[in-house]
């Protein structure tokens, strides 16, 4: 766009002449927001401001107990090992990355001195090097200092194969070197315009070297702090019990002021999220509760004249519909689903497309998903600067009719289409998982009204999402015609969550099924957008290219968005909470505090 | 005797030898893996989770990874939880006082209900102490845990507001209220079991009762002029009870194995609970070592109920 207008308008915040605010507001206008925004004025050289937390507090400690309740227990505490979210929460509460993703989905400092951004010299401008500074007298809970070394060590246990650390992806393909005692460089192998993944979030946590050296690679198991952190959080460690609760008390020494508010903290896990709302919403016992997956109807109830209330954070996550575009029921050496096969029915894209109009995607937010779902035509739903405004869906039975007409699928005697004298008959399968099973037969229904005959599945989610190769029902397998999940978008960068479609990645015998573009769905114009987003420098070009690949992506149909999930959690009313669409439910626990 | 006992544990050898491997070959054939978690999880390549399946021995042939267990176990090894990273044994005795505690005191609950009830009611069948308690015992068994166990949060959390129904393993207070909280947060879920125990216990002991009240021998001590309290208390009770006593011994497994869906919904970190979550998990080392300890313990408390039997009636001999 206004390329020329862009670049004289980061000018003008520069020198002052407009204010972030208005320039903020200005990019909204244009259909970018605020996150997009703050992201191209850091690129243009300008500081970032400090996330505006409106934290009321005016002195450490003394707001009592904070009491947590997680439906899921963590059952770990070391960030490099946190297979779950769960495990990521636990360890949060003790350990720091050096910033955190804020509900905007502006990086807010936590453990770094500032922002990098190119005005500060942080940022290189050909995106290949970061340069971090840390705060200085931050403390370890033991008393040693935080250094550039801490940080060093957490990359190379990290990406050492050994370890099995799960947070390897963010520190891959990039090396970290020490600049000075409260300064690293992180240097990228090619240019990485999403440059705030290593050290960044949940997965960036940072652990103290002085403990875990001697447990990197394969005696990483061994490390007795891996269940007594010793971190720089806000909170010490005190007790842990794996599943069942976590313990800390107030850091006297915490590095931010007047923080933390609570004297001490408690998570308990186990238990079902009903039950947990009522916890928070009615008998008032706990604070907090994370992951409401619980009928909006019952939630509405519980909240009548209730000690709580629901909160909502709208991120990325998406549950969608996967069209197969291979064939399951042919074995092409010894492989179901081969990509060397085509799907006899939904290689036509005039079937996909009916197939499109046939989920009821404003029943389905209305009978199950409620407040905590957003009806979508796109993949991509967030930040907002890469959402997709050239897409629609609607649902319409008689055009899906039409199309299946067109596609020379004609009504036959009971009422289900055929060709050639074969069936219109689908396999739809999903895990178990009470919405989604509701879900099915929504569109099972409006299928049977086209014409088509669903079949229903549903699998355990243990086995679903598991990678045992021998397993012939895992979604990465797909031995069905179309499968229903949801992928949760980790930060508010889609690099990640749009890249498993390219086609290098598609699932097959050879990669073991770990390829992760599961609907085995190839577009050369896709892959060419993918590469190019993934080094493209400029914000703008780079939002662009994703949209793109969000619009190729429902141009062919690959993927029926059902729902554009927000994150849920219950908070009894005088709680004050900071939690991010972008973020997990405590990364900022530092920032939560009650009203009087 | 010493021979009977010796006798009885050497085939319980072979017995815990078959039910350890029938259990890992089942745990072996279902499917899933503990590390589901991250396959959705787009930040995490899927070759973390084919190291960690490979680190964890996981790739390795059932028979192999049996025979490790094994050997392991012979040595008092239990092994790592694959969720958790921490060995089995350190889990368990973390997750065992609140089984003892709560399951413990409800079969106390049970029995302190059963005797007095299904005696008394003994004494005079059919009236209408027994007809009320009759129909007690079977609404109380008929009634699963986890539809009582709502039912109580309901009333006694939602509703009155008295009892906490998220139970604490580490209460802070101390000294007297420590011992209050301890109890109020017990409550629930010890009547919630110990009601469902007491209903089928009541119908056990009173149908014991019945049996030995008809005998010849109770007549004639009644001839001899002896109260009604001494011939049922001394010479009825005493032995009408050995086969109670041989179903409480049955029962002290279950003490140690816990209580999986009451412990699920008053979130009681016990061994059932922990078994529940491990199984959902994957996590074969720890269901592994809870399920073959509580073979174990079946075992050990079947031979205990024996011997325990012959030593309550005399006339039983040991072969």
């Amino acid at each position: 766009m206004l390329d020329n207008n862009l670049k004289s308008m980061i000018s003008d915040v520069k020198d002052g002449r407009m204010d972030r605010r208005a320039f903020v507001k200005r990019m909204l206008a244009v259909g970018l927001t605020a996150p997009m925004a703050n992201q191209i004025l850091a690129l243009g050289g300008v500081a970032m401001a400090q996330s505006p937390a409106p934290y009321k507090p005016t002195k450490r400690g003394g707001g009592g107990p904070l009491k947590l309740l997680w439906w899921q227990g963590p059952t770990l505490l070391n960030p490099h090992f946190a297979t779950g979210t769960k495990d990521q929460d636990g360890s949060r509460i003790f350990y720091e990355p050096l910033a955190s993703w804020d509900d905007e989905g502006h990086l807010n400092p936590i453990l770094a001195a500032e922002i990098p951004s190119l005005k500060n010299g942080g940022l290189s401008a050909d995106a290949k090097s970061v340069i971090w500074k840390l705060k200085p007298g931050v403390k370890w809970h033991d008393g040693k200092p935080l250094t550039a070394d801490d940080l060093v060590f957490n990359w190379e246990y990290s990406t050492d194969p050994a370890t099995a650390a799960v947070s390897i992806q963010n520190y891959t393909n990039l090396t970290v070197e020490k600049i000075d005692d409260l300064s690293i460089r992180i240097k990228f192998k090619d240019p990485t315009p999403f440059w705030a993944n290593a050290f960044v979030g949940a997965y960036g946590c940072i652990i103290p070297k002085h403990l875990f050296a001697e447990y990197k690679g394969s005696k990483s198991r061994e490390a007795p702090n891996n269940l007594k952190p010793v971190g720089t959080g806000p909170y010490k460690f005190v007790e842990f019990k794996p599943g069942d609760l976590i313990r800390g008390e107030i850091n006297p020494d915490y590095h931010m002021a007047n923080r933390p508010y609570f004297d001490s903290i408690e998570l308990k896990g186990g238990g079902d999220a009903v039950s947990a709302a009522r916890a928070i919403i009615q008998t008032g016992e706990y604070d907090y509760a994370w992951n409401m997956q619980v009928e909006d109807e019952v939630l509405l109830r519980l909240e009548k004249g209730g000690k709580g209330k629901t909160i909502y954070a709208p991120g990325g996550d998406i549950e969608f519909i996967a069209v197969n575009f291979t064939d399951p029921y042919t074995e092409v050496d010894g492989e179901r689903s081969s990509i060397k096969t085509k799907h006899p029915i939904l290689s036509d894209p005039k079937v996909r497309q009916a197939l499109a109009m046939l989920v009821d995607r404003e029943s389905v937010k209305k009978a199950i998903y409620g407040r905590a779902g957003r009806v979508t035509a796109n993949y991509l739903n967030g930040p907002e600067e890469f959402v997709s405004k050239n897409t629609k869906w609607e649902f319409s039975v008689e055009k899906a009719g039409a199309l299946l007409d067109e596609a020379g699928w004609k009504v036959g005697g009971d009422g289900i289409r055929e060709k050639d004298g074969k069936k219109l008959k689908l396999l739809y399968q999903t895990s178990i998982n009470g919405p989604r099973q509701k879900t099915q037969a929504i569109v099972k229904q409006a299928c049977q009204k086209a014409g088509i005959d669903v079949e229903l599945k549903s699998v355990v989610a243990s086995v679903f999402f598991s990678s045992d190769v021998a397993n012939p029902d895992t979604y990465a397998k797909f031995y069905a015609d179309i499968e229903m999940f949801q992928i949760p978008m980790a930060q508010p960068d889609p690099a990640l969550h749009m890249r498993r479609y390219h086609s290098r990645f598609v699932a097959t015998k050879e990669n073991k099924w770990q390829g992760q573009n599961f609907p085995r769905w190839v577009n050369k114009e896709f892959d060419a957008a993918v590469d190019a987003a993934e080094t493209e420098i400029d914000p703008l070009k780079r939002a662009d290219l994703y949209i793109k690949c969000n619009d190729l992506m429902w141009k062919d149909t690959v993927m029926i968005p059902v729902m554009h999930r927000i994150k849920v959690g219950a908070t009894a009313l005088a709680l004050r909470p900071v939690v991010s669409g972008w973020a997990n439910d405590l990364d900022n626990i530092q920032d939560w505090y009650r009203e009087a | 005797m010493g021979q009977y006992v010796l006798r009885r544990l050497m085939i319980a050898i072979p017995s815990l030898l078959g039910i350890s491997l029938v259990l890992f070959v089942v745990l072996a054939l279902a499917p899933g893996d503990p590390f589901s978690e991250l396959a959705t999880n787009p930040n995490v390549p899927p070759e973390v989770q084919a190291a960690l399946r490979a680190k964890f021995g996981l790739d390795d042939p059932v028979y192999l990874r049996y025979l490790h267990w094994l050997a392991a176990m012979a040595q008092g090894d239990w092994g790592f939880s694959f969720v958790s990273r921490m060995n089995v044994d350190t889990l368990i005795l973390q997750r065992l006082p609140a089984t003892l505690y709560v399951v413990g005191s409800s079969q106390i609950l049970a029995l302190l209900i059963a005797i007095p009830v299904g005696v008394y009611a003994a004494t005079r069948p059919y009236s209408i102490f027994d007809q009320i308690a009759n129909t007690f015992a079977f609404i109380g068994f008929s009634l699963p845990t986890f539809f009582t166990g709502i039912l109580f949060i309901l009333i006694f959390s939602v509703k009155l507001d008295w009892l906490p129904f998220v139970y604490t393993s580490d209460l802070k207070e101390t000294g007297i209220h420590w011992v209050i909280a301890q109890v109020r947060q017990a409550i629930m879920p010890v009547m919630v079991l110990g009601l469902f125990q007491a209903a089928s216990m009541t119908r056990f002991v009173r149908s014991a009762m019945l049996d030995v009240i008809r005998l010849d021998y109770v007549t004639t001590a009644r001839a001899k002029g002896l109260g009604q309290r001494i011939v049922i208390i001394k010479h009825v009770m005493r032995n009408a009870m050995i086969p109670v006593v041989t179903l409480v011994a049955l029962q002290i497994p279950a003490v140690f194995g816990g209580a999986i869906v009451t412990e699920q919904i008053f979130r009681i970190p016990g061994i059932g609970s922990l078994l529940i979550s491990s199984i959902l998990a994957n996590d074969t080392p720890v269901i592994m070592s809870v399920t073959f300890v509580f073979a174990c313990l079946v075992v050990l408390f079947n031979l205990i109920a024996d011997v325990l039997y012959g030593w309550l009636d005399p006339r039983i001999s040991f072969r």
